[in-house]
């Protein structure tokens, strides 16, 4: 038996198909999100890599900002609840969920079994949120991948505001426009996403384990920092970006297993 | 008042004839006052005086979807668009703004009252120079303690005293005490007949929604020395107390979990506001207001101290107080704070508030971002999102607690 989880996000899909184990079969990411092909791609790369059909799913979860989007199949679910499952699923100790997403950063408090405790999210401004990540790139002409490796170099700390992605970047030019080290900005780029999560997190209190998911995760860089600002470890799965639509998937096999994972 | 109108048809309407006095004063040549929420009603009502209510007209122009033009052109005056919409629309409107939505006469005196919060300082102090016109001040300073000391009453009554004489010769009328005396039974009889309505929220399933409350806040602004607004909230919580015995509510809708809203609703984006606790039957149960205008005096004394608290105007202590009683009076499964960003007064201290009714209260808490009358400050997503995270909490905890 497979089912399937998807998160419609802002600048990307994600699809993940579980068997009734919870194993994950296949997965699938592509760029676009709700009202794009994004779905549909990230949709076929997965049921090509389960190497099933799509009529061969029991049930589908959609998440994220296009879940009222896109065909609702069995239903929809907050991506509050799914990032939290689907943290669970890859690491089973979570109590804390970092989640910086494309428009989006929330931190869960996660409970047994991967339980939604409590949550907090950002405000309306995309400070803090990969979208200031990816303005940042095009303004200075970097990929964000490539954006750890220049901020490993970085000899002085200097700073930027971390309360408004507009004014942010208008910074950053000036700084670069007065003779900052390339290295140096982008090292502050990444404190100032850190901080704004920071400030996030202790408004519910951080508890071990500590998880990071969402687009932003892949990124060192800010997860380093976020390790510096809130003194803890951060794991990050190479899944992270998958942990919505993995948490869709989880919650999409519930009714049909037991608590052995076999089917009712 | 008609027997046979429902009590909100009849308050709608004392709210309306509010203005249509107004009209009708500036047509006799008589001054017309634009006056704060809370500035001391019984004053002008004594003196007879015709007043409007700017923040009530505000989230009416809102309500009907003029509130970003009004905003955008107070913008283009110079003010910033970080002041608080109410403020900005009705800047606005005494600059002359063509307004359809909700034409109040202009001005001839001001009566500010800085309980509310002190944008509306400046607000008013800048109708007053574009217009030209006086504005009379009462200065409540900011309550860091619960109760309210002697010395600040004596300063408050003192205000209170040295804006009867400057009312006086702005209007040429003379002073009442007897009068005065009959307008602050009628300000208590309202007032605790609201109080009465309002507790009908800790009946479950409430016959209303607290949304309703906010309507009805008009009359507690605008008529509370009234005495048919007194005894139009009399007949509300009458009929509230019926619908209670035939099981009928307002709310027409599942009550499965039972809210506090905290904060002024976002007016031009109602709909939005409604849609997911329409579909989740998250009812509305406790609204600050509740308190925040309920208060009953014996005295000119006691009528000082009660204009001294307000939402904005009260400590931490007080403010967590007022809402945790009605938490728990009422119910709650959770609570939803809207971060209202023009109103940072009462959007500044709901962190450390959140924090405080987690811990005491054991709720969830969400809150997202919003604004009471400007619609570009609002994200449907967004909060669409918060609300049913806030809705999987409460689902949550229900399940674990039958569960037990
Ligand atoms: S909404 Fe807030 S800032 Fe605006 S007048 Fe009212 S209390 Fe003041």
């Amino acid at each position: 038996m497979f089912v399937l989880g998807t998160d419609i996000g802002s600048t990307t899909s994600k699809c993940v198909i579980i068997d009734e184990t919870g194993e994950i079969k296949g997965k699938g990411l592509a760029p676009g999100g709700a009202g794009s092909d994004g779905p549909y791609k990230a949709l076929d790369m997965a049921l090509a890599e389960a190497r099933i059909a799509q009529k061969s799913l029991s049930r589908t979860i959609s998440t994220g900002y296009g879940r009222n989007l896109v065909d609702k199949k069995d239903g929809t679910l907050s991506e509050l609840v799914c990032h939290a499952l689907g943290a669970h699923a890859l690491f089973p100790d979570t109590r804390t969920v970092i989640d910086i997403g494309g428009q989006d950063a929330k931190i869960l408090r996660v409970g047994e079994k991967g339980r939604l405790e409590s949550f907090v999210m950002n405000d309306k401004c995309a400070a803090g949120t990969g979208r200031f990540l990816e303005n940042i790139s095009r303004a200075l002409n970097v990929r964000i991948e490539d954006m750890t490796a220049f901020a490993e170099l970085a000899e002085n700390k200097i700073d930027i505001s971390s309360t408004c992605a507009v004014f942010a970047e208008s910074e950053i030019v000036s700084q670069l426009a007065h003779g900052a080290n390339k290295n140096d900005v982008f090292s502050a780029v990444f404190r100032s996403v850190a901080s704004r999560a920071a400030s996030l997190a202790n408004r519910i209190g951080v508890m071990r384990d500590t998880v990071m998911t969402g687009g932003v995760a892949k990124n060192e860089g800010v997860r380093k920092a976020l390790e510096e600002e809130l003194n803890v470890r951060i794991y990050v799965s190479p899944l992270a970006q998958y942990a919505g639509a993995l948490g869709a998937a989880v919650y999409a096999l519930e009714p049909l297993t037991n608590d052995r994972g076999k089917i009712q | 008042m008609s027997e046979n109108k429902q009590a909100r048809t009849v308050l709608r309407e004392i709210v309306d004839s509010v203005y249509r006095r107004a009209w009708e004063a500036k047509e006799r040549g008589e001054p017309v006052g634009w006056s704060s929420s809370k500035f001391p009603a019984e004053i002008a009502e004594t003196l007879g005086l015709a007043v409007c209510y700017p923040e009530n007209q505000a989230a009416a122009i809102a309500a009907k979807h003029g509130g970003q033009r009004m905003c955008e052109y107070a913008e283009s005056m110079g003010f910033s668009n970080d002041i608080c919409a109410y403020a900005r629309i009705s800047l606005a409107y005494a600059d002359g703004a063509p307004c359809e939505e909700k034409p109040v006469p202009q001005p001839d005196f001001l009566l500010c009252c800085n309980n509310i919060c002190n944008c509306m300082t400046k607000w008013y102090e800048n109708i007053a120079r574009m217009r030209g016109i006086p504005l009379i001040m009462v200065d409540i300073p900011f309550n860091n303690t619960v109760d309210v000391p002697d010395e600040r009453v004596a300063y408050v009554r003192a205000q209170f005293e040295a804006a009867i004489t400057k009312l006086e010769t702005i209007s040429g009328k003379k002073w009442d005490n007897k009068r005065f005396d009959e307008v602050c039974a009628n300000a208590n009889r309202s007032a605790a007949a609201w109080l009465k309505a309002c507790a009908y929220c800790a009946v479950k399933p409430s016959p209303l929604s607290g949304f309703d409350l906010f309507n009805h806040m008009a009359n507690i602004v605008t008529a509370r020395c009234k005495p048919e607004t007194a005894a139009a909230f009399e007949q509300l919580a009458a009929e509230y107390e019926q619908s209670v015995k035939s099981g009928e509510s307002t709310w027409h809708y599942d009550e499965n979990y039972r809210i506090m809203f905290e904060g002024i609703p976002c007016w031009p984006v109602l709909g939005s506001l409604f849609k997911p606790l329409k579909d989740s039957g998250a009812n509305t149960t406790a609204v600050v207001y509740a308190p925040a205008f309920g208060f009953v005096y014996n005295g000119i004394d006691e009528m000082a101290r009660a204009y001294c608290k307000a939402p904005n105007s009260v400590c931490i202590e007080a403010g967590v107080a007022w809402r945790e009683d009605l938490c728990r009076e009422n119910g709650v499964d959770g609570i939803l704070v809207h971060y209202n960003r023009s109103c940072k007064p009462w959007s500044g201290y709901m962190f450390e508030m959140e924090r405080r009714w987690r811990e005491r209260l054991g709720v969830p808490v969400v809150g997202f971002d919003g604004d009471q009358a400007d619609p570009r400050n609002f994200s449907e997503a967004q909060y669409q999102t918060r609300v049913e995270g806030l809705v999987e909490l409460m689902a949550a905890a229900n399940a674990a607690n039958s569960a037990q």
